[in-house]
């Protein structure tokens, strides 16, 4: 039944955009304002979430130029500081949080799990809705200026500098519901929703790591909120549970937020290799190597994940016990990436690998995570982690992490999602490129970091000494390039929606049920609910030249 | 497992699918049985998050109660025992009303589900008023949170209206006004439905005041009835007026401080975290019970147009979890909270 | 108002119809009966002289309590074993948050200078 899906929907390239699909089934601004369709709530996430992203890159940018000089140029110090609070705040509560799961999840996960909707559509709708407001709030913040605390909202400064912390405040707490929101659908979803034959083992594993994702989102993200609700009541009631001038303790606020933030440094991560573990199967033509073992690992990372957030307090004030019980624990959460890093490569292995561009993006992941890592592992050592702490050592560790992780894969996945949620195909060439001077400005920008942090450069400094000048400067270079690479990623899909290729059914000849909808998906995805077979097995299907896409082995007659 | 409840649940999903579906079924589920099990297991989750969310509070709590244990132990006396024990009845009492109405939809007794909902709704009136009372008395003696800590001394009891206790009930006594002219209203155009659910909501803005009247009246009551019980005499005169009926020579430990406790170098009293704590833990729960009235709100206005039918009583069930957390978590707020030795 | 209730559907017995499962009548009333004993003994238990144990009394009967609610109210006795397994995992972080704090706060309390703020 499943298989009689090709040739029906996909038999030519031409013939997917000439029927009815969800991009054309309504039409006016408000069919997509009050939609309850999945694709197009995702898709109105992509819009969301790039443009925050455009708007933290440019900030990004903004200090990068202002530090490629000891001295002012044209930034002073309280804007600088504006700057990257702004910076931060926006790159993680606007993007990095809600991208893969609001913008790929939302449209992918449904079609994966071979369902009509998510659970509970209104919801969705609404989570964006929440989404919106909550960057209402942070541009509102912006525009009145004053944001100076970094995105960490430390007290007891976060009390008494600026009352724009009240709407920062109020933009994270509405965030956080808008995620809490994503993550209940997705659970429901996938607990309940699954079609005849998919069992929890049959399932892609990037609904296994985005069902990891949920389970944090549930769990961490409420303590977010009682923590910027009890700030906000600090700030404006003064209650005092945080300010050490009424008797609180600001210590107990970095328990309060680290109980959530860094549980949430998996919430960016996790979907992130979820991607990945798609990609590097898909392009090695090869089953996943250790399925099982991958799967586990994304829950396995959930739930260390919260054994562990006092790392980010070992010069904080807290115990020295703490401190020790808590840098052992972090340890723990490298042995579950670690399964994830070998299986990925054992996936490869004898492998019919392709370059096309999702997979040159899961490659640059692949070195760029490894490197965030294995950083990682000196900033959990107590020891080392005194001297490197607040230093730009973590500031590229952490970039290397979110951004040659999470973004990476971010890019990689849509790459490779993009024909199916607009029809077309780009231009592999222009893609790879794209990809290799990203990779390479990346590189150029983040590693003279970890030297500049390893001298003792301070991170949040707009001036700094003469003897740094010069990794400073190539830092800018790279982020120049940087930016100039993820220009070019972003002109070549957007020439795609114009000029490309219209994209068959499956183009990259992957098993999940995603590639049985038409390219874009109609607005009910499947016209029969598809049967799930493993999504790994490529044995099945082969290259069809004509319509420059995969066709099962068994084409039925019609 | 993961496996046999995929398949029971598809062989239920089978079984329900000829059943005529109500018109609330939504069509991307595959049977009743299915949206049913999803908005269960979604509620629990949003359930989860509601606990973490509240335990922020409780880990403040016990944070500072560790810290500070005899600031906490004479700090609670400025909280009324009995009024907290009748709150705790009150709302248990609403649990149970609640249980029931989720009984009475999944046996199709509409009278039914339209009277728990209602005395549901009334009992959380009628504990907004009794905090209000607790709330209304505290800030009439200076007792806010750690900012505004500042307890009066020569506070002597309430005499006349605190303009506290007007402020909180301004928006019970428009409540009550608008619905109970809405109700004569639909009585009037003889709409039954509108007449029941503005009733109902009339109805729960008066329980309000009885709340209100309650708490007045209960320290008389205590007072009259164990006169000789000397701890609940004390506690009773810290709520009624601090230095009126406190009795001389009682070496029972259960007294409020006579004078201000101890201040800090910046003049804060490490009292006012107590009472920072208190405001915000009994705030945040109180404002999950209005939260709650209004969803009962919207489910007796449902209830009383029929929408909920053994086949579909999800909101019903889905709701109830929801109150019966609120409960939950004042269950263990009242003994933290009122009950410190 | 309770016995009206249970006037107009005596009779009806509790058998399954619909989805769910339907709570007998007995059971909701010695539920909240329960509740009430459980709650005059506590307020009692808080005028015992128990010192260190009282927290521990009080916390225990209010975890009973809660118990009750949850297996009964809340249907978990009867329901989806799922739901009581992500009711007890969620309380489990709980437990982690409240213990790890509290042991650290525990632990640097006396590296604090109370009521001081650097900012001042």
């Amino acid at each position: 039944m499943a298989t009689d899906a090709f040739p029906a929907h996909g038999a030519g390239p031409g013939e997917a955009l000439a029927g009815d699909n969800y991009l054309t089934h309504d039409h006016g601004i408000l069919s997509w304002l009050m939609t309850l369709d999945h694709k197009r709530i995702g898709v109105m996430y992509l819009i969301g979430i790039l443009s925050s992203f455009l708007l933290g890159g440019i900030m990004a940018m903004l200090i990068r130029a202002e530090l490629f000089t000891p001295d002012q140029m044209f930034l002073t110090e309280n804007k600088y500081n504006e700057f990257f609070t702004v910076h931060g705040a926006v790159m993680i509560f606007l993007f990095i949080i809600p991208g893969i799961p609001g913008a790929l999840g939302n449209f992918v996960l449904p079609l994966m799990l071979g369902a009509k909707d998510v659970a509970f559509p209104r919801m969705n709708l609404f989570s964006w809705y929440l989404w919106m407001t909550g960057a209402f709030f942070f541009l509102a913040a912006l525009v009145v200026g004053g944001l100076d605390t970094g995105w960490t909202f430390y007290t007891p400064y976060s009390t008494q500098t600026s009352y724009v912390v009240v709407a920062a405040m109020m933009g994270v707490f509405i965030l956080g519901f808008s995620s809490i929101f994503t993550g209940l659908n997705f659970i429901v979803t996938i607990n309940t929703m699954r079609p005849p034959g998919m069992t929890w083992f049959r399932m892609p594993l990037f609904v296994w790591s985005l069902y990891a994702t949920a389970i944090i989102q549930i769990l961490a993200t409420p303590v977010l909120g009682i923590t910027v609700l009890l700030l906000t009541a600090e700030l404006v009631f003064g209650i005092g549970i945080f300010d050490p001038n009424l008797g609180g303790d600001p210590i107990l606020f970095q328990h309060f937020f680290w109980f959530y933030s860094h549980p949430a440094v998996y919430i960016m991560i996790l979907p992130a290799m979820g991607i990945i573990s798609e990609l590097m199967s898909v392009f090695s033509r090869k089953p996943i190597f250790g399925y099982r073992f991958i799967a586990y690992s994304s829950i396995a990372i959930a739930l260390l994940g919260f054994l562990v957030w006092g790392h980010h307090m070992f010069v904080s004030g807290q115990s020295a016990l703490a401190s020790f019980i808590f840098s052992a624990l972090t340890f723990s959460v490298s042995i579950p990436s670690g399964i994830k890093v070998f299986n990925w490569l054992a996936t490869m292995y004898k492998g019919s690998i392709r370059l096309q561009t999702p997979m040159c993006y899961a490659l640059s992941f692949l070195l760029l995570f490894g490197i965030g890592g294995l950083t990682g592992l000196f900033l959990g050592a107590l020891a080392t982690d005194v001297h490197l702490h607040d230093t730009y050592f973590v500031v590229a560790h952490f970039h290397y992490v979110m951004m040659g992780g999470t973004l990476i894969a971010f890019l990689g996945g849509l790459h490779y999602w993009w024909p199916k949620m607009f029809g077309r195909m780009y231009n592999e060439a222009w893609g790879r490129l794209g990809c290799l001077i990203t990779f390479v400005g990346f590189n150029a920008t983040f590693l003279p970091q970890f030297l500049l942090g390893s001298r003792g450069m301070p991170r949040r400094y707009a001036r700094y000494e003469i003897e740094f000048q010069g990794l400073h400067q190539l830092s800018t270079v790279g982020a120049m390039i940087l930016g100039a690479g993820l220009l070019l990623v972003g002109l070549v899909l957007l020439h795609s929606l114009f000029a490309g290729k219209r994209a068959p059914s499956n183009p990259w000849g992957s098993g999940s049920l995603e590639w049985q909808a038409t390219s874009p998906p109609s607005p009910h995805n499947f016209e029969d609910t598809p049967t799930a077979g493993n999504p790994y097995d490529y044995s099945q299907m082969h290259y069809d030249p004509r319509i420059e896409g995969y066709v099962p082995n068994k084409t039925v007659d019609s | 497992m993961n496996q046999t409840a995929l398949s029971s649940e598809s062989e239920s999903g089978a079984s329900h699918a000829d059943h005529d579906h109500s018109p609330f079924f939504a069509h991307h589920f595959e049977s009743p049985q299915q949206q049913f099990d999803a908005g269960k297991l979604g509620m629990w989750l949003f359930l989860i998050t509601e606990i973490l969310f509240f335990s922020g509070l409780f880990v403040a709590y016990a944070v500072f109660r560790a810290r500070h244990p005899e600031v906490f132990a004479d700090a609670h006396l400025y909280l009324d025992k009995s009024l907290g024990t009748v709150n705790t009845v009150v709302l248990l009492f609403s649990s149970l009303t609640m249980a029931w109405a989720v009984r009475c939809a999944q046996l199709n007794q509409q009278r039914g589900l339209i009277v728990c909902l209602t005395t549901t709704l009334a009992c959380a009136s009628l504990f907004l008023g009794i905090k209000a009372i607790e709330y209304a008395h505290k800030w009439d003696s200076g007792i806010f949170w750690a900012g505004m800590y500042q307890p009066l001394a020569d506070y002597h009891g309430d005499h006349g209206l605190s303009p506290f206790l007007i402020g909180l009930s301004v928006p019970a006594l428009l409540a009550l006004v608008i619905f109970a002219v809405a109700a004569v209203l639909a009585y009037a155009r003889r709409a039954r439905q509108q007449l029941i659910v503005f009733g109902g909501l009339a109805l729960t803005s008066l329980a309000f005041f009885v709340g209100v009247g309650c708490a007045k009246a209960v320290p008389v009551v205590v007072d009259a009835m164990v006169g000789g019980d000397h701890d609940q005499a004390t506690v009773v005169s810290v709520e009624g007026g601090r230095t009126e009926s406190v009795q001389e020579g009682s070496e029972d430990a259960e007294q409020p401080p006579d004078e201000a406790p101890e201040t800090g170098p910046t003049g804060f009293s490490p009292a006012g975290i107590f009472f920072s704590i208190y405001f915000a833990m009994t705030g945040v729960h109180a404002i999950h019970i209005l939260a709650g009235m209004g969803v009962i709100a919207w489910l007796l206005v449902r209830s009383v147009r029929g929408d909920f039918t053994p086949t579909y009583f999800g909101p019903v069930d889905y709701v109830g979890l929801y109150w019966h957390l609120v409960d939950l978590v004042w269950i263990f707020l009242f003994p933290l909270l009122y009950l410190i030795q | 108002m309770t016995t009206d209730i249970q006037a107009t559907h005596h009779g009806s017995q509790d058998e399954h119809h619909g989805i769910g499962h339907v709570i007998p009548a007995p059971v909701l009333i010695a539920v909240f009966l329960a509740l009430i004993v459980l709650t005059v003994i506590t307020v009692a238990a808080s005028y015992l002289p128990l010192g260190e144990f009282e927290i521990w009394v009080a916390m225990g009967i209010a975890t009973a309590k809660a118990a009750l609610v949850a297996a009964y109210f809340m249907h978990l006795r009867y329901d989806n074993p799922l739901n009581a397994i992500l009711f007890i995992f969620c309380l489990l972080f709980v437990a982690l948050f409240v213990g790890f704090v509290l042991m650290d706060a525990d632990q640097y309390r006396s590296d604090l200078i109370e009521m001081h703020s650097p900012m001042n």
